[in-house]
């Protein structure tokens, strides 16, 4: 499903790589969480995979999309199939919390009819049945993050990448969140989610990669912070 | 192709929403884009005022070949007829000595004078052929013909050019000229400050919304739809300048009619470019829209341009 190979990202030659040489392989429906501190190199990771950037060397192919072969005329293409969910929500602030989700409809020319039949049933999956009308600044953190879930998956997309999505949550709401990700996860989507959060991936238990100084330093499947 | 459609109203529908939300922003960008279309606008109507200007003297102007009473009527057909060949000659006409002797008591009517000296000699007028000229600033070729040698020996004076006239022609020729091209000066220097200011306008605009132009493209939203609106929105702007401008001429005909009773301004025939802007009303607000609909759409497609570029290195 995600494939990197030998994959190098600089941005400034005097400044040294933000990933070096990264080799990553994910395959459908799993769950990937991707820890390190911050300026690891986690975030140069999701944005080469949304294409927000391109790798200086090595090779992407995700769902079979070869990168190197990939025009600008398709990045949009690439990232309909790609859910992304923002630590920082990125929320349209004049929209409501059903606009917010429909707007991902909207952009690739899905109907009216289709989308006032989608979006309840993928609030009622993050639980936020009832808050439609909700403006985002009247929602607390986690149920604004779990708008940007529903935003990203309501389009039923193969991979789902998650920045840190409890970066800016209280513990409760954070699980929230995570407990979303799972349940979509359980629904067949390929789950990769970045975090600082310990407690989050001891819990899960789930394969975790670990990226030190733009390195993968660590690759196991089932594992904990602690053994990071 | 229903996706297509539902997507092409819901960029068309954004931008009429984004252009009522800025409409301050736009007021700068439409009052430029007005002076912009009524000066195209204008132009047009003074060049076709003024052509028609020259074209009414010009159409009074003629060439005068006057012919000897000797030459028979073999030769006078010959000449005619060589006279016809020649590319300048738009037409020509062919008057009898009596013919001539009518048309100069019909022009001298009021003078009993002359009438009375006509009378008592037996006519004295040639047979004179008129040409009218395609086009009097190159009317030499038809000098060169008429003094060959076996041509000149056919007429009994030198031929009439209008001298006067041309002289005068050729002026209002070259100021309209020179008018003409202070107009295209004009309107090109408009043109580019209406697009810088459609551009200052919509930069704006993209500046106020760039976190959700941002978020559009992380979502996936291709360039044609994120653009679309901004184009719109100044496509708008082009159609109400459109509109404005077809109004403010149309005003300034009915004051300038009805008010001053002005019929002309020099060479500028007022009567006739009113005729004239009422008989094409509706091509010049389909030319204006045209216009203000291209100026506007451009301006936003570059404008936009570098904000939607995806990253390359």
């Amino acid at each position: 499903m995600i494939l990197l190979d030998r994959v190098t990202k600089t941005y400034a030659r005097d400044l040294g790589p933000a990933l070096d040489r990264i080799s990553l392989h994910v395959d459908p429906k799993e769950f990937v969480i991707v820890i390190g501190q911050s300026g690891a190199g986690k975030t140069t990771l999701l944005r080469l995979l949304t294409r927000e950037e391109r790798p200086t060397s090595g090779k992407i192919i995700i769902g079979g999309i070869d990168y190197d072969k990939l025009k600008d005329k398709d990045i949009p293409m690439l990232r309909r199939k790609i859910g992304v969910v923002f630590q920082d929500f990125k929320l349209l602030p004049n929209k409501n919390v059903f606009e917010n989700v429909a707007y991902a409809l909207e952009i690739v020319g899905v109907s009216n009819r289709e989308i006032r039949h989608t979006v309840p049933k993928v609030l009622s999956i993050v639980n936020l049945k009832g808050k439609e009308k909700y403006m985002p600044l009247q929602l607390s953190g986690g149920e604004q993050q779990r708008v940007a879930i529903a935003r990203a998956i309501v389009r039923q997309p193969r991979i789902l990448i998650a920045d840190e999505p409890t970066g800016n949550l209280d513990p409760k709401h954070a699980w929230d969140v995570i407990k979303v990700l799972e349940r979509i996860n359980r629904y067949g989507t390929t789950v990769l989610l970045t975090t600082h959060n310990q407690e989050i991936v001891n819990k899960l238990k789930r394969r975790v990669v670990t990226i030190r100084d733009g390195k993968i330093t660590s690759d196991r499947a089932n594992a904990g912070y602690n053994r990071a | 192709m229903q996706r297509r459609l539902i997507t092409f109203w819901r960029i068309i529908h954004t931008g009429i929403v984004n252009f009522m939300r800025n409409v301050t922003l736009a007021v700068a960008a439409i009052a430029v884009m007005v002076v912009t279309l009524t000066i195209v606008l204008i132009s047009l109507i003074t060049n076709a005022t003024f052509a028609n200007t020259i074209s009414q003297i010009t159409d009074k102007i003629d060439v005068s070949v006057f012919l000897q009473d000797s030459d028979t009527p073999a030769q006078t057909q010959q000449l005619i007829s060589e006279l016809k060949h020649l590319p300048n000659v738009k037409s020509l006409q062919y008057l009898t000595k009596a013919q001539a002797l009518q048309q100069y008591e019909q022009q001298n009517a009021g003078n009993q004078q002359l009438q009375v000296a006509i009378t008592e000699t037996s006519n004295p007028l040639p047979a004179t052929i008129l040409i009218k000229p395609v086009n009097l600033n190159q009317i030499q070729d038809i000098k060169t013909f008429l003094t060959k040698p076996a041509i000149a020996a056919l007429q009994s004076d030198q031929p009439s050019y209008s001298g006067d006239r041309e002289v005068a022609i050729n002026k209002i020729t070259h100021a309209t000229d020179v008018l003409r091209k202070i107009g295209i000066v004009t309107v090109v220097v408009f043109a580019l400050i209406c697009a810088l200011i459609i551009f200052n306008t919509i930069q704006m605009a993209i500046f106020n919304r760039r976190d959700e132009i941002s978020i559009q493209r992380l979502l996936g939203a291709s360039t044609s739809y994120i653009r679309g609106p901004f184009v719109v929105e100044s496509a708008i702007y082009g159609i109400l300048s459109a509109v404005f401008s077809v109004l403010i001429v149309n005003s300034a005909f009915l004051a300038s009619s009805g008010a001053l009773q002005a019929t002309s301004l020099g060479l500028l025939d007022i009567n006739y470019a009113n005729q004239y802007f009422d008989a094409h009303f509706w091509q010049f607000l389909a030319l204006q829209l045209v216009l203000g609909i291209v100026l506007g759409a451009v301006s936003a497609t570059i404008a936009t341009r570098r904000y939607l570029k995806f990253k390359t290195k």
